[in-house]
């Protein structure tokens, strides 16, 4: 752990020497997403609801999903980036070393720009928490908190498969951005907007509706059953299957050899 | 006479960068495949999210549901074609590695070449990409489906709005690429420059959708002449006399984008700076 805390002190200090670069990533990362706030913005203003969720309901939905997936991004961007790290040997190179590669691949890439990102998602929870009519107590916070959590931990998951998959092609899948960016994108609204059928994959499939859907509908007061809060930890369990693909992969691993 | 076949031989060196381009760009297949499937998907979810919109406030629709499913399943096929965030990396790189003094030393206009190039690159992606959707969202059930265009002036004008907003793309991105001469942090001016195109062409929400007054404002802009004109004149939302005047706007901003990108790259060429060796 300590060890983690160096690297981390240590891509601060590396970003931090390119000041004005860094400035205007950031900028362009709180710009992209804030397109997605100004096109939920103007729809909600023209419709005034969808499926009953009212516009600071709907903000406090997305400002949870972009929270939890820039976190995810900014500490496992070395998954996202994976597949230069096979290409060009790196990968070899970390087989050598007394750490686990996970580890390695983590503490390897830290992508401090996307706090762009978060300031965006925090100034909509600022604007979500006081709008919207959610009774705030201590159960509300933890939700919240949680819904978070299990945000990071299920996008983490899925920059992993990115990564496992990595070990079978060597170059990155594209339509794994429908899993990671759609559902930044698409998470903007409680995910039974899009209907039933999409409800279920989100459910059974990739857990999103577990971090999202369902506690959000406690966290707004739009269901009773306590134990919604808690769903976001049974989304965790997703981290096993695809711990077992990386290690799969890992056992299935052939140099590329430059 | 001699003049004129020079005219065209000159002409022809464009024609082979975009020949070149074009068929480089077709190779990667399974890149077209991942990216047919990841852009069927956006439209698909795209349309369920406007479908809980409808429901919620039928008569706040600002245009047909049929026009609004041809609408997003044409911007998901041409992706390619109108997306600005599309840039090239090479000719970023070009710039500030210094690869610019070769480019420099080829007997054509930098201008020219590296519009044809761009133009190729798109073209080329969006051939294989876009009819596999199209076909696919044309078997949907309506109002979820791609149908044919409303009428044959619809399908001729579509045709014709589709190339200009096409050009006027490339000339706007272009305009991106020469701002990397002036500024060496092409990373910052690129997605600023590409968050505000983004918004304002109606690749987030389709133009219609934004409230009357600032939309009113936001058509005259040039990246209304980008695909907002095409994809609403294929399903009839612009039409009659309209369309000549957007048409006419799509060219005025097309001469006005590459005017000004021309004359850029005029001065930067003057004190161009060759990066490292």
């Amino acid at each position: 752990m300590r060890l983690y805390f160096n690297f981390f002190v240590m891509h601060l200090k590396v970003a931090m020497q390119y000041k004005i670069s860094f400035m205007l990533t950031t900028l362009g990362q709180f710009l992209v997403s804030f397109n997605v706030f100004l096109g939920v913005l103007f729809l909600l203003q023209r419709f005034h609801e969808v499926k009953g969720y009212g516009f600071s309901e709907v903000v406090l939905c997305y400002a949870t999903v972009l929270m939890a997936y820039s976190i995810a991004e900014m500490f496992m961007r070395g998954f996202d980036m994976f597949a230069s790290t096979i290409s060009n040997f790196e990968f070899d190179r970390m087989l050598l070393r007394p750490r686990s590669c996970i580890f390695q691949v983590v503490s390897g890439k830290m992508e401090f720009t996307r706090i762009g990102r978060i300031l965006q998602a925090l100034v909509m929870f600022a604007y979500g928490i006081t709008k919207s009519e959610v009774h705030w107590d201590l159960w509300k916070v933890v939700t919240l908190l949680l819904m978070i959590v299990g945000g990071s931990v299920v996008f983490g998951c899925l920059f992993l498969i990115y990564a496992s998959i990595c070990f079978f092609t060597i170059e990155g899948l594209e339509f794994m951005n429908v899993l990671t960016d759609g559902a930044r994108e698409y998470g903007k609204y409680p995910i039974d907007v899009y209907g039933k059928g999409v409800l279920r994959f989100c459910t059974y499939l990739v857990p999103y509706a577990l971090f999202q859907y369902y506690p959000f509908l406690y966290l707004i007061g739009k269901a009773d059953q306590w134990w919604y809060m808690l769903l976001p930890l049974l989304g965790c369990i997703f981290l096993f299957p695809c711990y077992l693909l990386w290690r799969f992969g890992i056992r299935h691993y052939k140099s590329t050899g430059s | 006479m001699g003049q004129e076949l020079n005219g065209i031989f000159r002409y022809q060196k464009y024609i082979s960068f975009f020949r070149i381009r074009f068929v480089a760009g077709l190779q990667y297949k399974a890149a077209a495949l991942a990216g047919i499937v990841t852009q069927f998907v956006w439209g698909a979810l795209e349309l369920l999210m406007f479908r809980a919109f409808y429901e919620a406030y039928p008569a706040a629709f600002p245009m047909t549901r049929e026009a609004l499913s041809s609408y997003i399943w044409l911007q998901q096929a041409l992706l390619a074609l109108f997306m600005t965030w599309f840039l090239e990396n090479d000719i970023f790189n070009t710039i500030t590695e210094g690869g610019i003094a070769y480019e420099l030393c080829r007997p054509a206009d930098l201008y020219d070449m590296w519009f044809f190039r761009s133009m190729a690159n798109r073209l080329s992606k969006a051939v294989l990409r876009s009819f596999p959707i199209l076909i696919f969202a044309s078997f949907l059930p309506m109002p979820y489906g791609m149908r044919l265009p409303v009428n044959l002036t619809a399908g001729f004008w579509f045709f014709i709005t589709v190339i200009l907003g096409f050009l006027v793309v490339v000339a706007f991105c272009m305009l991106v690429y020469i701002a990397t001469f002036f500024t060496f942090s092409p990373v910052g001016v690129r997605m600023v420059a590409i968050s505000v195109v983004e918004f304002f062409s109606g690749a987030v929400i389709p133009l219609p959708f934004l409230p009357d007054g600032f939309r009113q404002f936001v058509e005259i802009l040039p990246f209304a002449s980008m695909q907002n004109v095409p994809l609403r004149i294929y399903s009839g939302d612009i039409n009659g006399l309209e369309i000549y005047a957007r048409a006419g706007l799509q060219l005025f901003w097309l001469i006005v984008l590459v005017g000004l990108g021309k004359w850029l790259t005029a001065v930067a060429l003057k004190r161009v700076v060759v990066q490292g060796g």
